[in-house]
């Protein structure tokens, strides 16, 4: 790729109000003309722009050697890209769907994983596994799951979800940066959700979860899609006399432990939210985390509010299974009166 | 019923597979040998010499590791006995600037891209997941032996993969198109693996990927026609290097005790990747004359006159053979035997004073970039251990 062609695309300069799709579009672009050793793979991302346009005219603009439409193939499209990091590139791998990661599960957790550390350091693993995830969208069987917690538990991996447009710009942006692998789950739900993106800076750094709500009389953290529903459930309950502070994780390995204590220390509640099944989930890892070390503000026991621990359902079931503000707002009852 | 069905499947007879010495070790070209012979024209009898030490050192550091198995200083050991042949050969045949991605039984292939034998065994006395250096030139681009059985398939792809990126590059080349030819590269990628690896996905998701992109890539299928206590013929019910040409890939199947034949086939094939023939595959016809590991045991699944009809057909003794029809002399046996004795007590005394990891290793490059529960864990370890020096002061 010559310097000239990459300066003839055209990235993000001023600040803009973008849908969530978008906006992880421009961070890949601007990610791509940054450094040329970037490669976007997966299926139907050429031409087409993937199943939901993510990697839109990315093609156009960068090549098919740089923008790489693959076989169909999960394990495939990770395998190589590992290689492809070995001699130096920095593969960014486009999962379809939620679901269809766990063909590529094995080289993600018995090799990218273990890489560097096999590697004694010498030979990092820079790759970024984008996944659209999770329900809201009507969508068949394999089509609205969250699988996050089966990487978080998976030592070597980093694990971040955005839940606004403007931290999906710059997130996708710092995890291509990072040496490390990392699995970028992108809540599909609000690929469409509008927010104001400024390319003049990030807003933190990756790994740091932000308080999205300052309340005080509950904390609720959630990540990804789940942070909209918070803080439509915070609306209601302000108008019902309960201020709620709002947590967003937008890091789920490492978690960033140290705003949300600082926000238990404070209200002396918290109800953990989250799409995915509740048994061994990140919300177990936060309950217990938060209980080990804010036990003494604690003025009632954490509650988590999950899907239930069954398969996502059939689409028709999906309101009910996912948690909304209602079912937050029934948990932050619990909690207060407690 | 079976079998005519599979005749059919077939689009004709399986070409004999490609060997220059016999069985006895008479140089006996194969008709399909023919069309490989001029890659052997420049190797004379000084290479021979080589391949021959290649294959005794070998033997004599497996046999060691065996021992030292037994004696409780390895945990595990996995022996290429009866697999010289083809892994010398092929080696022999690969360039410096090639890269190889091994299974975890190419211990020649190993040593003669530049790995110390001692670090090959350090795996498998509990001291590291790694073992050499895979940035250090010294190491010949041997990749670290690999345990998933076929994961490396994939991993060989995409390196082979960024050879094809990387000379696109240079010439200036953007695309990557659907059905385009394949693009001259100078350098390669060589793999292995086995019989038993070849029912895996990956392995077959790497051919997939491999002759889509075209790349500059070698697969080597040592078929040692058993998978631990699975004979091959439960993995396919076609030779498999068929498979292959069903994938696209142009396949020849190779006698693996003739290194003669691996070093011919090999040094074409890895020219073919390097100079823009797309990828290829050697299905290696050899036999495990060992156990798949030291904790196995051959007696229960394999007839003793099986082993000792593939014994007669044993790589060190070919080349041996062929070696003395051109004059060597037992001067020269006697020697190589010495230095194999000799080098193998150094692998042993070397393997036996490797250090042991200390535990802060376990954290040390579990990510690249700072991570604080690894932190945590790793400062509270330090505490743990701390408080016992305490209280024994």
């Amino acid at each position: 790729m010559s310097a000239n062609q990459t300066s003839t695309v055209t990235t993000l300069t001023e600040r803009a109000t973008l849908p969530m799709a978008r906006a992880i579009n421009e961070g890949l672009r601007a990610a791509m003309a940054a450094d040329d050793r970037v490669l976007l793979m997966g299926e139907d991302i050429g031409p087409l722009g993937g199943v939901f346009r993510v990697t839109d005219k990315l093609q156009a603009d960068f090549g098919s050697a740089r923008v790489l439409d693959t076989p169909l193939a999960e394990a495939g499209i990770i395998g190589s890209a590992i290689g492809l990091a070995m001699r130096g590139y920095r593969p960014v791998i486009e999962i379809q769907f939620d679901g269809f990661i766990f063909p590529g599960f094995n080289q993600i957790v018995t090799q990218l994983a273990k890489l560097t550390s096999r590697h004694d350091g010498r030979v990092p693993m820079p790759v970024v596994i984008r996944v659209p995830y999770g329900g809201h969208i009507g969508a068949v069987e394999h089509h609205q799951e969250s699988p996050e917690a089966y990487f978080a538990h998976t030592p070597g991996l980093r694990v971040v979800a955005p839940s606004t447009p403007n931290d999906a710009y710059w997130m996708i942006q710092q995890a291509i940066q990072s040496n490390d692998p990392v699995l970028f789950f992108e809540p599909k739900a609000k690929y469409w959700m509008k927010g104001e993106v400024d390319p003049a800076g990030a807003p933190g750094e990756l790994h740091r979860s932000r308080i999205a709500r300052v309340g005080t009389d509950c904390t609720v953290v959630g990540h990804g899609a789940m942070v909209t529903t918070l803080l439509q459930a915070a609306e209601v309950a302000q108008n019902e006399g309960t201020s709620l502070e709002i947590v967003d994780l937008r890091s789920l390995s490492p978690i960033d432990f140290g705003p949300l204590l600082d926000s238990v220390r404070k209200t002396g509640r918290l109800v953990v939210a989250q799409e995915a099944q509740g048994n061994a989930s990140l919300g177990s890892e936060i309950a217990a985390h938060v209980a080990e070390h804010a036990f003494y503000s604690l003025q009632a026991p954490v509650l988590r509010v999950s899907g239930y621990d069954v398969p996502f359902p059939p689409a028709r079931l999906e309101g009910i299974y996912l948690p909304d503000a209602d079912r937050v707002l029934e948990a932050v009852d619990r909690t207060m009166h407690y | 019923m079976a079998e005519q069905m599979i005749e059919t499947l077939h689009s004709g007879a399986d070409p004999e597979p490609i060997r220059f010495l016999d069985d006895e070790g008479n140089y006996a070209p194969t008709a399909t040998a023919a069309a490989y012979a001029d890659e052997l024209a420049a190797v004379g009898v000084d290479d021979f010499k080589q391949w021959y030490r290649d294959m005794v050192g070998t033997r004599a550091f497996d046999t060691e590791c065996t021992h030292l198995q037994r004696q409780g200083q390895l945990a595990l050991w996995v022996p290429s006995v009866g697999q010289e042949g083809c892994q010398v050969g092929l080696a022999r045949a690969s360039e410096p600037q090639d890269h190889i991605f091994p299974a975890y039984r190419e211990h020649a292939v190993a040593k003669i891209r530049g790995v110390d034998f001692v670090n090959l065994a350090a795996q498998f006395r509990g001291l590291t997941h790694g073992g050499w250096d895979v940035t250090d030139p010294a190491n010949g681009n041997f990749h670290l032996y690999t345990l998933v059985l076929g994961a490396q398939t994939q991993h060989a792809t995409g390196y082979a993969l960024a050879q094809l990126l990387d000379a696109k590059r240079a010439a200036g080349d953007a695309s990557l198109e659907a059905g385009e030819a394949a693009t001259p590269t100078g350098d390669a990628t060589m793999v292995f693996y086995g019989d038993g690896t070849s029912s895996q996905g990956d392995a077959n998701e790497a051919m997939i990927f491999a002759a889509s992109y075209q790349t500059p890539e070698v697969f080597v299928v040592q078929n040692n026609r058993w998978a631990i206590s699975v004979p091959v013929a439960r993995q396919s019910r076609t030779p498999l290097y068929r498979r292959a040409l069903g994938f696209g890939i142009r396949a020849v199947q190779i006698d693996g005790n003739d290194p003669l034949a691996a070093y011919a086939v090999g040094r074409r094939f890895l020219r073919e990747a390097r100079t823009g023939g797309g990828p290829g595959y050697i299905e290696a016809l050899t036999y495990r004359i060992g156990a798949h590991t030291t904790s196995d045991d051959p007696t229960r699944y394999r007839a003793a006159g099986e082993l000792e009809e593939w014994q007669q057909r044993d790589p060190i003794a070919r080349l041996e053979a062929h070696l003395r029809s051109l004059g060597v002399d037992d001067a020269f046996f006697a020697e190589v035997a010495e230095a194999a004795d000799r080098e193998a007590k150094r692998v042993r005394d070397a393997i036996l004073a490797l250090p042991a990891p200390d535990a802060d290793s376990m954290f040390a490059n579990v990510y690249s970039e700072e991570h604080p529960r690894i932190e945590e864990q790793r400062e509270w370890l330090d505490r743990y251990e701390a408080s016992f020096m305490e209280e024994t002061a």
